[in-house]
Parts: C-alpha cells; structure tokens; sequence
C-alpha cells in the first residue's frame, strides 16, 4: 500500500523533502543526485591518486623500494580503472546533472529514479573492485588484485588473470550499467524537456558537448560489457573466444577493447570541451566565436572515434594498408580539435580578458591540452608509434589529455559553479594556492615523462635501468607535490559545503543573460524551473 | 493532460536508446565472426587454412622461397616440441613434406592442439597443406613421443617480394578441455 501511495504523491508534490541519510538514499533530484556524484568523484580521485602516489614511491629511486612489482602491477591497473571509471566520468555525470536541467531551463532530469539507480550503483561497483585491493595489501596470503593493466588484455586477464577477475568483471558490468543509464538520461532530457523556445542550436555548447557524449556511451559501453562478457565465458564456461588453443584469438580482444577504448577517451573529453567553451566566453565578455562550427566539430570528433581505434595496436602486426588507413584517421580528427582550439583563441581574441579562477583554469587546459595533442599527433605516425609504444611517452602523453586536460576542466567547472551549487564565493586564497600548485606541480610530474619515453623507459615496470634515475626522481617529486595540491581544493570544496565565504549573488560572474543557470538564484533552490522560462 | 505526453515521449525515447544499447552489446559479439569473415577474406592475422588443400598444377622453377620451421610452448605446457629441420628452401607449386617432433615426459596421458601462425601475415593464405598435424588434436600416452608429419606447398601466385616466410605452432594442453567434452558426451549416452 505504502508504494503505490509513494507513486502517486512521488512526481506532483516533492515539497516534503526528507532529511539527513534518507535524503541522500532515495533522493530524486537532479542536483542532490549531482552533488553526491562530485563528491564520489573527487573521494575517487583521491583514492586513485594514492595509488598513483604508491607508484611514484616505487619508481623515485631505480631498485625495489616501498613495494614488489606484483603489488606495483595491481596499483598501475587499479589507478587507471578508478581515475577513469571512478573520477572523470563520474564527474562529468554529476556536472550534467545538476547543470543540463538548469541550461535547458527544465525542472529536473527526464528519468529521476533512474537517477538515482544509476548513482547508487556506483559506490558498490568500486567497493567491489577497491575491495579487492584491500584484500591483496591486507587479507591473509596477499590473494592478487586485477594486476594486467587497465586495458585487461587476454590473456592476462583470461588464462593468467588472477581469482579477483572475476570480482572485477562484475564491477566493470556495474559501472557499465551505470554510465549507460545516465546517458539515457541525458539523451532523453535533452530531447523532451528543453524550455519553449530552446532550439537544438541555441542549447549551451556544454549541453552539445554532453549530448554527443552520450550517444557515444549509449554506442560503445555495450561493447566493453560484451567484452567482458566473453572473458567471464572464457575464464569460467569454456568457450574460447580469446585462447588460441581453442580457436579464439587473443588479438580480437584489442579490436575489441579499443572499439570501446578509444571512444571511450572522447566520452573523458568532450564535456571538458563543453565546460571550456561555457566559461571562456564569459570572461572574454565576448560571444563564443564560430558556434555552429564548435557543434560539428564536436560531431565529427564522435564520429571519427568509431574509425580510429587500431591506432593503439599497430605493433600487433596490421598489414601496410591498415596502418595507413588508422593513421590518415588518426591525424584527421586534428582538424576538428584544431577548430575547437582556434575558436576558443578567437573568442578571447580582443575581449575584456579578466582573469578569476574558472579562467585561469581554462587556459591552462587550452595550452596543455594542446601540448598532449601534439604529442597525440607523433604517436598517430605508424612508423614514429613503432618506437614510442608502450613507453613513458605514450603515459606523458595521455596524461596532459587527461590530467591537465579532462581534470583541470572538471576543476575549472566547479570554481565557476560552486557559487551556484553552494550560494558562497570559492576561496580565493585556497583556490589561488591549489590553481598554482598544480599547474606547476603537473608539468614537473608529466613533462620530463616525455623525455624519459623517448630515451626508451617502458611504462608499466616496477623498476627501470639507471640512466632514467634522476628523471624519476623529479617525476615523483612533482607527483607527490601535485598529489599535496588536491587538499587545497578539498579545502575550498569543504569551505562551500559549510557556506563559509563571501556570499555569492544569482550572476557573480556577469555572465550574458541565455545562460539560463544564472538566472536562478544563488545557492539554486531545491526546484527550478517549475514554469519554464521562455527562451527568445 | 500534457504531463501525459511528455511521459509517452520520455517512454518512446528510452525504448529506443534501449533497444539501442542491446543491440550494440550484440554488435560486440557480431565482432567476433566478423572478425574471423574479414581475416580469412583479407589474410590479415597470419592464421593458415585449418582445412586440407589439393596439389598443386604447375611448379614455378624459377624462384625458391625459404620456409623457416618454429615450434614454442605455450606456458606450463610439459611436452617437448621441436622441428625435425628449421628451414626448407623449395620452389612454389613443389610439394614438401616436413615433421615436427613431440614427447610427452610427464606420467600422464594427455592432449595437444596445436595453433599456426605464418609471418608475414600476408604469406599465410598461400601456404597450402594438405596434411596437417595442426588439422587435429594429439594425444601422446605417459613418456610417449612421435613425428608428426606436414605436408604443404607454396602457391605460385605467392608475392615476387616474399622470400622468406616463417611458419610457427604454439602448442597447447588441452587435457583439461577433451577430458570435460569426454566425460559430457559420456553423460549424455548415459542420459539417452
């Protein structure tokens, strides 16, 4: 009885909003729903930077030091999993979340209970996978967390995958399942509840962004779900479809992977494109220049990640013409990046440049994205990709795509936000320190990562030979100051949550007025959008 | 009455996004013979015909190509594995027979598949045999050995660039499988 009551009252009347634990567990609403993605996201990214501190600990001086190189192996593969699947993308569905409602002047997300499903998910999809770390640095006999790398090539993670594959085939399934419903989310929120008004091509570019991401998610999570489908097959019911003895083909599993694989990196980047594209404008006090060519940039971008994912296997033994065909692909989605990153330039081209914290932000991720690009760039030449594969270049190199790319943006976005979730100005002093801290600290960490790759120090090792002794050591230098610098923003996330600063008005930045999110007041009110707004 | 559509809209929306994630988690496995479709068409992956040839026409006198013979192991597999000899030189069209050696030194009864793989991937599919040890699996009693024999030829239409071709089997244990498929065949007489 108490259900079908709950339905009833569930989508006229939420005004009784419940409090305290209960409010968190069953809420509905798209921003308390963001908010808990944030928070898990920025837990995730310190869980997983811990690790990422483990290795550097290991690797700062040449020899076995703090731990043996199976543990170092579970750490590289855990990292990557959790800053993947754990940090960025989490994020970027937390910002969707409490921002795409607001942008689109819609009174919440299309689909609340999944929602809330879809979040809930996650924290046991990485309790699972996190677990099973604990249980190898902790449990009795060490029994091995996943430890192939988080690609989980077969056979590593098939004949010679360790018992935990098996838990972590389950967790992958989970957050699958997880990305895929809030991408559903998004897609139908974006199409059914835009205010009148609020045609496709007047949407903000950070909805574009996340809509051609989703149907990125919607296209290739499926993918890496039968991936992992088939090594749970492969490793529990007998069928072959990745062991040679049996007639399969481990080599299918990178196809395979990387039809997953490399969409799945634009689906870490273009909302980070989005979120750059939102905020760069309102500190040139200028309109974004070239809109429309942004949208069909960031189209063609998605469309040519189905064609280019061989690029990360050309050493496997593809013949000339696949090579090439990989490679001309590769080198053209340059063009629409290119386009992006001239029109960000041309949109501060002549502005009133003013310089707060978003700002900063976005320039350096325009600049250093534009640095892993380049690098992106010689590792697309067949021969050149030959000698740089699976080296420190090829980490250096996705690391600025990533780090000072996708993370810098998603902190980018919460300076230039956190005075509407929160209704308080971010710190300046805090966020000044954290700012520079990591700017400097990030490229002492991944630069010299480039030079250590070129002089051929293969990534993924325990140790390495001696001459990349005193590279190493700054690398780990700059990792532990950058790992040091994230406190400075849990500081002024805590500050915000406990309302502490300075007061923030409904528009402090004086962004234009079709920005719909600043229309609403400071913090923005549990419901929005109730009527909507009518969009000239 | 328009909450109503909207909610027959957001239902339509989903249903297709839907049915569009099951379908793409089919596509993934739509990839694996697809995948096996273009590899045989194309030769990509060096994989060789797992089926028997037919002789040959013509001999083409004028060129000889080198075929170097390489056996490994795969992990933990026990037996012995070698080439009788590591290289033949032979004219293409000219039929060759060569023999790899395997024992098995362990006390146990046990089975073996072996797995080609030809280098340059190119070369594979004009690497004809008409026999074949890698056609089945091989099973070797306690400390028993043998020669198994291979025979095969080149195809004259073989490139003009391709001199040397390396011809290479992994062998793996496969006890543990053909003693799982036994003992379900047996259940399942037993059933009938």
């Amino acid at each position: 009885m108490s259900v079908t009551t709950a339905d009833t009252h569930h989508d006229d009347h939420h005004h009784h909003a419940p409090t305290g634990l209960k409010r968190w567990l069953f809420s509905t609403n798209h921003k308390d729903i963001g908010t808990l993605y944030l928070w898990f996201s920025f837990a995730m990214l310190l869980v997983g930077g811990l690790m990422a501190l483990v290795i550097r600990a290991e690797l700062m001086y040449p020899g076995m030091q703090v731990v043996d190189p199976e543990f170092f192996n579970q750490m590289t593969t855990v990292h990557g999993l959790v800053m993947v699947f754990g940090a960025i993308m989490p994020a970027t569905v937390g910002l969707a979340n409490w921002m795409i409602p607001l942008m689109i002047g819609a009174p919440d997300m299309a689909l609340p209970r999944m929602n809330n499903w879809s979040f809930w998910i996650l924290p046991f999809a990485f309790g699972i996978l996190i677990f099973s770390v604990l249980m190898s640095a902790f449990g009795e006999g060490n029994p091995s967390a996943p430890n192939f790398g988080w690609t989980f090539y077969a056979p590593l993670s098939t004949t010679y995958g360790p018992a935990s594959t098996d838990f972590f085939i389950l967790s992958v399934h989970m957050m699958g399942i997880s990305s895929i419903m809030g991408a559903i989310n998004v897609i139908v929120t974006v199409f059914n509840l835009r205010a009148p008004g609020m045609t496709l091509m007047k949407m903000p570019l950070f909805v574009w962004t996340w809509l051609i991401t989703a149907f990125l998610l919607v296209a290739v999570m499926p993918v890496l779900a039968g991936a992992v489908t088939m090594m749970l097959t492969d490793r529990n019911f007998g069928t072959s479809f990745f062991d040679a003895a049996g007639g399969g083909d481990p080599v299918m599993f990178q196809h395979i992977f990387w039809f997953f694989g490399h969409p799945e990196v634009y689906i870490m980047i273009l909302p980070a494109f989005g979120i750059v594209s939102s905020i760069i404008p309102v500190f040139s006090r200028k309109p974004l220049f070239g809109y429309a060519s942004m949208v069909y940039a960031t189209a063609s971008i998605a469309l040519l990640s189905f064609v280019v994912w061989a690029h990360h296997m050309f050493t496997v033994g593809m013949p000339l013409a696949g090579t090439l065909f990989f490679m001309y692909m590769t080198m053209l989605i340059s063009v629409p990046t290119g386009v992006k990153v001239f029109n960000w330039v041309a949109t501060m081209w002549r502005g009133s440049l003013t310089f707060e914290l978003p700002m900063k932000w976005s320039l350096a991720f325009v600049i250093l994205f534009t640095c892993g690009g380049l690098s992106g760039l010689m590792l697309a030449m067949t021969p050149i990709d030959f000698q740089y594969h699976d080296t420190y270049f090829v980490v250096a190199h996705f690391h600025y795509v990533l780090v000072s790319g996708a993370l810098f943006t998603l902190f980018a976005a919460a300076y230039y936000w956190l005075p509407k979730w929160s209704g308080v100005m971010p710190s300046k002093f805090w966020g000044e320190m954290h700012f520079w801290n990591s700017l400097l600290s990030v490229n002492l960490l991944f630069f010299p990562m480039h030079f250590v790759g070129l002089a051929g120090m293969p990534r993924r090792y325990a140790d390495y030979a001696l001459q990349f002794a005193d590279y190493n050591y700054w690398i780990s230098i700059g990792a532990f100051w950058f790992g040091i610098s994230q406190i400075f923003f849990l500081i002024v996330a805590v500050r915000c949550a406990m309302k502490k600063g300075e007061v923030a008005s409904a528009n402090p930045w004086d962004a234009p007025e079709e920005d719909l999110e600043w229309t609403v007041p400071s913090p923005a009110p549990f419901h929005t959008f109730d009527t909507p707004p009518v969009v000239k | 009455m328009a909450n109503e559509t909207l909610q027959q809209r957001n239902r339509k929306t989903l249903t297709k996004l839907v049915v569009s994630v099951v379908a793409m988690f089919g596509f993934a496995f739509a990839m694996v013979p697809l995948y096996e479709v273009l590899c045989e068409i194309t030769g990509l992956n060096g994989k060789t015909a797992s089926s028997a040839a037919v002789a040959p026409s013509d001999v083409d006198e004028q060129r000889q190509v080198t075929v170097q013979l390489v056996a490994s192991n795969s992990k933990d597999m026990p037996w012995e594995f070698r080439p009788d000899v590591r290289s033949v030189k032979l004219h293409p069209g000219e039929i060759k027979q060569v023999s790899f050696y395997v024992k098995n030194p362990t006390g146990a009864d046990m089975w073996a598949q072996t797995v080609p793989s030809v280098s340059p991937g190119l070369a594979a599919q004009y690497i004809k045999k008409t026999q074949c040890f890698c056609f089945d699996k091989q099973q070797l009693t306690a400390g028993g050995d043998e020669h198994m024999p291979m025979i095969f030829y080149l195809d004259p239409d073989i490139p003009r660039h391709v001199n040397t071709v390396t011809l290479s089997y992994t062998i793996f244990d496969i006890t543990d499988r053909v003693n799982a498929e036994q003992s379900a065949g047996k259940r399942d007489l037993a059933a009938r």
